[in-house]
């Protein structure tokens, strides 16, 4: 079984990925996941997005801010297919949390899933913070999960996380197999009073 | 807070127990498996040395990569990196005892089009796939949810998923469908009024009279695009439909187990008298087939109607989205859709690759010839599909008309495999999602449409108004609709 891990804090330089409903299919093409591991996604983050007609890096914000930790993004982030591998891809590049408007539902909970926290604030909280990030590339962004506020650039802002998100980072229980597994014995009685389950 | 909604009594009657983190244990009484998202997580099982707790509540078969074109099938496949999926998924599902459902048991297809078809799917279930197109079983009365690739590792090593409880909103489609109009524009007008993300933190309960004259293959349509509208699980209370459906298929029981086994799918309808947390009405009487203009599914019109401009939308994040789309797929507001030109026409589908899907196409396509410049493509949900069109002949009206009639997978949906968009292409498809890059183009342009717009995009050229080839057709029988089969 996984150690536990608890993740009260997360800091690093920004990448502001702007834009409204980015969807999975940006996030990570479907023609990049014909391979059985996660192990190469981060080649694949934002693929096309990220490259001009001819197949050379453009100015999309990835290219710009290279190892940068914290993603900032607009609203209804992650929407469409549930792939996690563009949340693996993002946190294979280096993104260790994201800070957004508002998330996709099963974006979300694979971000949880990886232990990625992503929280939420107002848009003109996020798009302040994504300029800020452009002119400060070197900045740290820290995203205090525990206490629900982002900090960079000497202020700090109140953010939204949900509670099973902040309860499963902060507690180190993010990793819900082995939670869940501890109750397998439930899991039998359940299954059992199911008049659609046989040989339980 | 909802109460007495078929959400309610399902959730609690699979609920194991609270957890830690304030989530729900939840048991999942029909897993969906196939090649593209469960290869990491059976990985990550080996890394536990943990074993599948529920294999006889688990089955796969494989969609996404597999080819269509018959000649390609032959293992192993030309294409390296889709063998490998593949032979991961034989060897994961036989090493854990998994029901497969491969190219040689005639069964394979598409998850969402396999497990209906077999009677895998019921009501009163709890039903996961890592796949966001889960929502299609819900159309049987069952919560289907989808999930990532840690949540298949979840279910696999326990057979539940961690999950918060959502809110359930009510949506009655009231009115009757005309001629020519499908399952397809009921749920592309529910995402019109509420909005893509109109759904997120709630399910979505479809009822009204428009959904219960819809026979199970319409439903099915309705139900799975829940997710384009932003809801991660969408539903219909099971009723005299769904049951004589269920009927005689492979994994229903029969005679008096039948009979008890219908008891609990009764009593897990919602109640005259359940609390909803919001109900809303969507009016769908005499609308128009539907088409999407823009490069999210809710950017769609009535086809009769103009293109709109950016300044129509109150919110600014439609306002941009409009802006992004019009420059995508080139067109100006205030432009119809009519006449659009498209270069591919693609059938098929979980939201549209069932039987009566291709006889809707197949009334416009009889006797007309498509287009010499349109690549057209009828891919079956399944091969199960796929026999029962071959038996009616409907295949050869599609061969006849110069489509090319394929064999089962989920193909130009998302292109992993060999059928892809090329360019700026305009593809008139019967798919779910009409994103940048979706059918495998960064630059290519998707229009989502009904079944027998496709067939009669297809044979203009162009996006046409699929009535107008239906006009001598005296019988009025269209798949999706079941106008008189509904036996309450």
């Amino acid at each position: 079984m996984a150690d536990e891990q608890h993740i009260t804090e997360v800091s690093g330089t920004g990448v502001p990925i702007p834009g409204d409903d980015i969807d999975t299919d940006q996030i990570l093409p479907a023609r990049f996941m014909k391979e059985v591991t996660f192990d190469n996604m981060a080649d694949y983050l934002f693929y096309d997005a990220r490259r001009d007609d001819d197949g050379e890096r453009n100015e999309h914000p990835l290219n710009r801010f290279e190892g940068a930790s914290i993603a900032v993004v607009n609203s209804n982030f992650g929407c469409g297919s549930s792939r996690e591998h563009a949340p693996q891809a993002m946190m294979r590049w280096g993104v260790d949390g994201v800070v957004g408007e508002s998330y996709a539902e099963i974006f979300r909970d694979n971000c949880k899933s990886i232990g990625i926290p992503a929280v939420t604030t107002d848009h003109e909280t996020v798009t302040e913070l994504q300029a800020w990030i452009e002119d400060n590339p070197d900045g740290d962004v820290e995203i205090d999960v525990e206490g629900e506020t982002v900090s960079y650039g000497g202020r700090t802002i109140d953010v939204d996380i949900t509670d099973a998100m902040q309860e499963a980072l902060v507690e180190g229980i993010w990793d819900t197999t082995t939670l869940m597994y501890s109750n397998m014995s439930k899991v039998e009685t359940t299954a059992a009073s199911l008049p659609y389950v046989e040989n339980a | 807070m909802s109460d007495g909604t078929l959400y309610d009594k399902v959730w609690e009657k699979h609920k194991v127990t609270e957890l830690p983190n304030g989530q729900d244990q939840l048991f999942v009484g029909l897993h969906l498996v196939h090649e593209v998202t469960s290869p990491q997580a059976f990985g990550m099982l080996e890394e536990r040395d943990l074993d599948v707790a529920f294999p006889d509540r688990t089955f796969a078969t494989t969609d996404h990569v597999v080819p269509t074109e018959a000649d390609k099938r032959q293992r192993p496949f030309p294409d390296r990196e889709a063998e490998e999926m593949l032979s991961a998924l034989e060897r994961n599902t036989a090493d854990s005892g998994i029901t497969f459902f491969g190219f040689d048991s005639g069964k394979q297809g598409i998850t969402h089009v396999v497990a209906p078809e077999l009677g895998l799917s019921q009501p009163g279930m709890t039903v996961a796939c890592g796949d966001s197109h889960t929502a299609t079983h819900g159309a049987f009365g069952s919560i289907g949810i989808g999930i990532g690739t840690s949540q298949i590792r979840d279910v696999l090593a326990t057979g539940c998923i961690a999950a918060d409880k959502q809110k359930v909103r009510r949506i009655n489609v009231e009115g009757t469908l005309g001629e020519g109009v499908y399952a397809k524009d009921v749920i592309l007008k529910i995402i019109q009024d509420l909005g893509v993300d109109g759904g997120v933190g709630h399910v979505y309960e479809y009822g009204g009279s428009a959904i219960d004259a819809l026979d199970m293959e319409g439903r099915l349509a309705v139900c799975n695009m829940s997710i384009e509208g932003g809801a991660r699980a969408g539903y219909i209370n099971p009723d005299e439909t769904t049951y004589e459906y269920l009927r005689g298929r492979e994994y229903v029981p029969e005679g008096e187990a039948f009979e008890e086994r219908k008891a609990y799918w009764e009593s897990i309808a919602s109640d005259a008298g359940a609390e909803y947390d919001d109900v809303v009405t969507i009016d769908a009487d005499g609308i128009d087939p539907l088409v999407t203009w823009g490069i999210n599914p809710g950017q769609v019109i009535e086809i009769g109607d103009a293109v709109p401009s950016p300044a129509d939308f109150d919110a600014r994040t439609d306002r941009e989205a409009a802006e992004r789309a019009l420059k995508h797929m080139d067109i100006e507001p205030g432009q119809s859709m009519l006449g659009y030109d498209v270069d591919v026409a693609f059938l098929g589908t979980c939201t549209n690759g069932r039987v009566s899907d291709f006889e809707a196409a197949a009334r416009v396509l009889e006797g007309n010839t498509i287009d010499g410049d349109v690549r057209a493509l009828a891919v079956p949900g399944s091969e199960t599909v796929r026999a029962e069109c071959e038996r009616r002949g409907i295949d050869e009206t599609f061969i006849n008309a110069g489509f090319q009639w394929r064999r089962a997978g989920c193909s130009m949906c998302l292109a992993m495999n060999d059928d892809a968009l090329e360019g700026d292409e305009v593809c008139a498809s019967s798919s779910n999602r009409n994103f940048v890059g979706r059918q495998g183009s960064k630059d290519g342009r998707t229009v989502l449409m009904n079944p027998a717009m496709v067939a009669a995009a297809a044979i203009e050229g162009a996006v046409t108004d699929a009535r107008e080839y239906l006009d001598d057709d005296p019988t009025g029988s269209a798949g999706g609709v079941g106008d008189g089969e509904v036996a309450d």
